[in-house]
């Protein structure tokens, strides 16, 4: 049992995932364990490989671990059933992937709703308010009514990072999130993510190859060959 | 509306043309079923009708008489037994026909009795002799158990009840013995030859009925048969005629007659409409079969292209019962778009096939294609789109519910 720590959003001991079958199964995580606080910004650097988006999967419950334990906001969720799991993603985790995934037949106003709609918490017309309040947070107040094609890589990026945002949830995985960005789109990207993020006492947790970026997290937690180092 | 039903209307639009290929199949497929099926059983309820109208829905004739029947050999108490082979005979016509009238007037479902007496004669006109049957009607009576007012297409038959030598005759009689209206003609029967006049020109449409039956009134025709009482049958008016089968045995069994229903004695001709009305549906389930196909490449298709969208709803929390609803509800948007414009095709062509002309005799009289309308058409049409699209539907929904989103967007996905 982890000791209670209000702090602590998430955290994971021991975690083992093997990748692939037969000959060509690998094992990607040897034994890591983590722990991620409301209210900073954690980067996982190192090498293609090194297993870090395989880490930031399993801390979103997108996979499971074949060994370890992950906990969010102290509960164990590791052993939990597929819907305990998804439960849990779409109450307490908001993702950012590299390459966006809006829902391109949506509009931004829509694709930041839609994390809402599904958790049912906010009637209509306060879900439609906080969307376009977080997607005025992000500068794109103007552009609600576009489409996901319509918009560029960094306005997508942005109506993904509200989207994240929309549920309020305790804990922000973001995959590369600048990683299909410009230099300028990229800095305007991570500020509004980290900012955001600490404003509403949120933990960030940051899979990126971007050492700038990196550098200015709270924390930095290098991995090399399925282990922090 | 729910998130998953919005969801799916707007997948629905990225494969317009595909859906739109499933659309019509559902539409074919739906219309042609409501028409086949519309115009075989409008055919087959024509047929019942015709048969109905004509030889009515239970007919009584053969007086039943048990022949020897095993007995007990020693008085009621013995254990001694004569066992003989059970067997019945039929004894020909109807001796006491008021009397059985009366004891089938009490069957609740009766609607009207005629009894009849039939024989053989032989017809001269002055342009060709030929033999036919002669049948002694009361008219009141028969016009409870038949149509044969509504089968009048020439004269009045309020004018034959009252003319002693009037009668009926089909109208195939009367082209081959070319005899009109008003026209006189002889029959002859056991030596003695008398003249009658044609008052009425019937047509039923059954060319075996047409050609050779003669309606006279009962007098007249015991008078010309010399049979002065019995009758050679009852013909029974139902009010449920989907009871006669049900009726015609008990009425075997309390009147001791030889009872048949018009199912039974229209068996072969029902067999024939059941066996084209079953081959015609599966026949025209090709076209719903495709529909299922298709709406089975198309979903295949959404999810293979959909497979980061699913990822993406999955990380947001949707279920995976969600993530098979989309799919599901892509399914039943164009299948409800479907069925509704099937419904709507099938009803048009069916009105169009019904203002068809087309002549038919021999079994019944049409001058255009019989159609039925009946909800249940479109019950089934609906029924059995459904099953097919759903069924074929519920793999790809399925598949795309077992992605495991980490592997979509590890991009190892199968």
């Amino acid at each position: 049992m982890l000791p209670a720590n209000d702090k602590v959003a998430l955290s994971c001991t021991n975690i083992h995932r093997y990748l692939g079958q037969g000959e060509g199964r690998v094992h990607v995580l040897k034994g890591v364990s983590f722990e991620a606080r409301r209210g900073q910004v954690d980067a996982i650097v190192g090498p293609s490989g090194c297993g870090k988006s395989t880490l930031l999967y399993l801390l979103g419950l997108l996979d499971r671990q074949d060994g370890g334990e992950v906990w969010i906001n102290d509960r164990k969720m590791s052993t939990g059933s597929d819907a305990e799991r998804t439960a849990a993603r779409g109450e307490h985790i908001g993702f950012v992937f590299q390459f966006h995934f809006l829902m391109q037949e949506f509009t931004a106003l829509e694709n930041v709703m839609m994390p809402m709609r599904k958790l049912g918490r906010l009637l209509l017309p306060a879900m439609e308010a906080r969307a376009r309040q977080l997607l005025a947070s992000v500068g794109l107040g103007d552009k609600s009514h576009r489409l996901g094609t319509q918009l560029s890589g960094g306005e997508q990026q942005r109506v993904a990072i509200a989207r994240a945002l929309a549920n309020e949830p305790a804990i922000i995985l973001a995959d590369e999130p600048t990683g299909n960005l410009d230099v300028k789109n990229s800095g305007m990207v991570f500020d509004l993510l980290t900012r955001l993020a600490k404003e509403n006492g949120q933990a960030v947790i940051l899979v990126t190859h971007n050492t700038e970026i990196a550098n200015r997290c709270d924390a930095i937690r290098p991995m090399r060959d399925g282990l922090f180092i | 509306m729910s998130s998953n039903l919005h969801i799916a209307f707007r997948f629905l639009t990225a494969k317009k043309r595909a859906m739109l290929m499933s659309l019509s199949c559902i539409v074919l497929g739906v219309g042609l079923f409501i028409v086949t099926q519309a115009t075989t059983s409008g055919f087959e309820e024509f047929f019942i009708k015709t048969i109905l109208g004509t030889n009515g829905a239970i007919r009584i004739e053969d007086k039943i008489q048990y022949t020897m029947r095993s007995m007990a050999a020693g008085g009621f108490s013995s254990k001694y037994e004569i066992k003989t082979k059970e067997g019945r005979k039929y004894i020909e016509g109807i001796e006491e026909p008021k009397l059985l009238i009366d004891a089938v007037k009490r069957f609740p479902n009766v609607a009207g009795v005629s009894e009849v007496l039939h024989g053989a004669v032989i017809m001269r006109s002055a342009f060709k002799n030929e033999s036919v049957r002669v049948y002694g009607i009361n008219l009141d009576d028969h016009e409870r158990v038949s149509d044969i007012r509504r089968q009048i297409v020439r004269g009045k038959i309020a004018d034959f009840p009252g003319a002693l030598s009037g009668s009926i005759i089909g109208i195939e009689m009367a082209q081959r013995m070319q005899l009109e209206l008003g026209d006189t003609y002889q029959l002859e029967v056991g030596g003695q030859v008398r003249r009658y006049r044609v008052t009425a020109i019937y047509e039923t449409g059954v060319s075996d009925i047409d050609r050779v039956r003669v309606y006279l009134n009962m007098g007249e025709a015991r008078s010309l048969l010399q049979k002065i009482t019995g009758a050679s049958f009852l013909q029974v008016g139902l009010i449920n005629r989907d009871r006669a089968q049900q009726d015609a045995r008990s009425m075997t069994e309390v009147l001791q007659h030889n009872t048949k229903s018009w199912q039974e004695r229209e068996k072969t001709w029902l067999e024939v409409f059941r066996a084209l009305r079953i081959s015609s549906a599966i026949t025209v389930s090709v076209f719903t079969l495709i529909a299922g196909l298709a709406m089975f490449n198309t979903l295949a298709m959404i999810v293979m292209e959909k497979t980061k969208e699913i990822a993406i709803l999955r990380s947001m929390g949707f279920t995976r019962e969600d993530i098979s609803q989309i799919f599901l509800w892509q399914a039943t948007i164009v299948l409800t778009i479907g069925t509704a414009l099937g419904w709507v095709l099938g009803a048009v062509i069916t009105y169009g096939v019904s203002k068809t002309p087309i002549n038919i005799r021999g079994i019944f009289a049409a001058d255009t294609f019989i159609v039925s309308w009946s909800i249940w058409h479109y019950v089934t049409a609906t029924v059995t789109a459904v099953a097919m699209v759903m069924l074929a539907s519920l793999i790809p929904a399925r598949r795309a519910a077992r992605l495991e989103p980490g592997d979509v967007i590890r991009g190892t996905a199968q």
